[in-house]
């Protein structure tokens, strides 16, 4: 049974050990370099003594910290992905939170490393872990003794009071994620990914574990390009990237400017995406350039590993309508559910929550904010059965498929009506006009809040919004702002807006 | 000009852009940053910036953005 993630790196590297594995396009490992990196490292961890243990790894994005994280699960520890872009007061938190003995960082790294408070630990180089000689008897030790449920990695995600919370996921949760994704997405041996998203999210699970099962190539593309929309488009050319699971507002960049009259992705034939609602005129423009590809809507939080649901796009939309969330992936269950935990009635909205092995093992070190979102099944009164409520609202559309409707936080009661305030963005975002549009909700005040990025003036936007909202559903303040805040992983910042614009007590 | 640093430096309110050579090879500005310039500069300016011209020797400088918008106006 397969029950260790690096079976499938000691598996391809036999079939095509020259074959480039990772790359930025400038530079890249092959399966034989990465196998020989992660050895190292794994060997180098054996002999410090460290097991069983967090390890830091503060890197580039690029294809040594790849085969960092497979070293120190090749060592029989979790890696914990850190990176420059953080802010260094939540690198700081997460250092704290994890109590790592080792933080391996590169040249790029070391300095800022060295202002890190590392408690208990030290830091060393990635280079100097390389001189390590291979210790092979004591990895095929460590190999024998690990079992599934076994952590790989903690990922950190925002919390809602500033401080973040440390996702950690097991090798069993991982494989049965990339056996269920790459099935959906048709993964081969022929796939050439164009990776996106930091390596400190679970969203490069995507990538970097399915490159190892089949033997496929992933280029990390690097961040620059995302501001560069044709250098972009010709990169992916270039390297003949054929499949890309992007965030909502990188696939917006490119579509948004025109792009596509200069130039086209040519050997593009899945795209995925998710994290966003994908802005309906843009996502035509999309379909448009690539009329062949295969276009999948993913869903899913990062306590649930990766994606858990996904919808694949076989119908037009209207304007306003939402892109579905469709269903889950197999071996895994979305229970609706009201906040009494029963389950939602058919058409009703209920917060999504997931049951199954992609569950995750809970909040590293946190054991508080775990009990309140890994929670025993309400519908199960007969064995311990943990689920992880989202904290999302969705409900099932007449054709039986999920819709994501909006956070849990997001739905209010205003006026005697209960809102969801993911409906107004909704009408909101169907304008042509509203590029996109965030709705806060002053409590306090009883005052339903859009802010908006667009080309329309409030007046003319508050005239639209007449006509396709109920009157108790209205915005009383409409505010232009000329960017949205995001968060790190690309989401609309609502706790930046919050702050901003309501005032606090 | 001086619009054009308002706009900047309502992005980022730490930097000089005054004298910033490289605000996209050393990734002063991200791509959302480039996002919003690009409808500020609609509404200031009254120019639409394109794909073509959303390249680094356009947004490494104040100076090479200004003579982008510069050009564009012209060209209307």
């Amino acid at each position: 049974m397969q029950n260790h993630v690096l079976n499938d790196l000691y598996a391809v590297v036999r079939r095509c050990p020259d074959k480039l594995a990772y790359s930025d396009g400038e530079h890249g490992l092959t399966f034989a370099q990465v196998y020989d990196h992660s050895r190292r490292v794994g060997s180098y961890l054996h002999r410090a003594g460290i097991y069983k243990r967090p390890v830091v790894v503060f890197m580039r994005r690029s294809p040594e910290e790849v085969a960092a994280f497979f070293g120190v699960v090749a060592g029989g520890c979790f890696y914990v992905p850190v990176d420059v872009e953080m802010p260094q007061s939540r690198v700081q938190l997460i250092l704290d939170n994890v109590q790592a003995p080792l933080v391996i960082c590169d040249d790029t790294t070391w300095e800022a490393g060295q202002e890190l408070q590392l408690g208990g630990g030290r830091a060393v180089r990635y280079g100097a872990l390389l001189d390590t000689p291979v210790d092979g008897e004591a990895l095929a030790a460590i190999h024998a003794r690990a079992i599934d449920t076994d952590p790989i990695y903690i990922v950190f995600t925002s919390g809602s009071t500033g401080v973040p919370k440390g996702v950690a996921a097991c090798h069993r949760s991982v494989l049965d994620y990339i056996t269920q994704l790459s099935e959906v997405l048709g993964f081969d041996g022929d796939t050439v990914f164009g990776n996106q998203s930091p390596l400190y999210f679970d969203a490069c699970l995507k990538e970097l574990y399915p490159t190892l099962r089949y033997g496929a190539t992933t280029y990390l593309i690097p961040k620059k390009l995302f501001s560069m929309p044709v250098a972009l488009v010709d990169y992916l050319n270039c390297h003949q990237i054929n499949t890309i699971c992007w965030v909502v507002s990188a696939l917006s960049m490119v579509s948004a400017f025109g792009t596509f009259q200069e130039v086209k992705p040519r050997y593009l034939r899945t795209v995925a995406f998710g994290s966003e609602v994908f802005p309906l005129q843009q996502f035509r423009l999309w379909r448009q350039a690539l009329p062949q590809a295969d276009f999948v809507n993913l869903y899913g939080p990062t306590e649930g590993t990766g994606m858990c649901c996904f919808y694949r796009v076989d119908r037009e939309f209207e304007d306003g309508e939402p892109i579905p969330i469709g269903r889950p992936f197999p071996n895994r269950e979305i229970l609706l559910l009201t906040p009494e935990g029963a389950p939602a009635k058919p058409g009703e909205a209920g917060e999504l929550c997931i049951r199954g092995t992609s569950v995750t093992l809970g909040y590293y070190n946190d054991p508080e904010r775990t009990a309140r979102a890994f929670v025993q099944n309400p519908l199960n009164h007969a064995y311990p059965e943990i689920i992880y409520r989202t904290g999302d609202i969705g409900r099932y559309n007449e054709r039986g498929e999920l819709v994501f409707v909006s956070r849990r936080d997001a739905q209010i009661k205003h006026m005697g009506h209960r809102v969801e305030l993911g409906e107004i963005e909704t009408a909101a975002a169907a304008l042509p006009e509203i590029r996109l549009c965030a709705c806060l909700y002053d409590g306090a005040k009883s005052r339903i809040i859009l802010c908006y990025v667009g080309e329309i003036v409030q007046g003319e936007l508050a005239r639209r919004l007449r006509a396709r909202l109920p009157r108790y559903m209205l915005p009383a303040r409409l505010i232009p702002l000329d960017a949205m805040p995001f968060t790190a992983n690309g989401k609309i910042d609502r706790l930046a807006l919050k702050q901003r614009y309501i005032p606090q007590d | 000009m001086e619009e054009l640093l308002n706009i900047l430096s309502e992005l980022h309110p730490d930097v000089d852009f005054t004298c910033q050579e490289g605000l996209v090879d050393d990734a002063i500005l991200d791509s959302m940053d480039i996002v919003s310039l690009i409808a500020a500069i609609k509404d200031v300016y009254d120019v639409s910036i394109t794909a073509r011209d959303i390249v680094p020797e356009h947004f490494n400088s104040a100076a090479a953005l200004y003579r982008l918008i510069q050009r564009l106006a012209d060209e209307d």
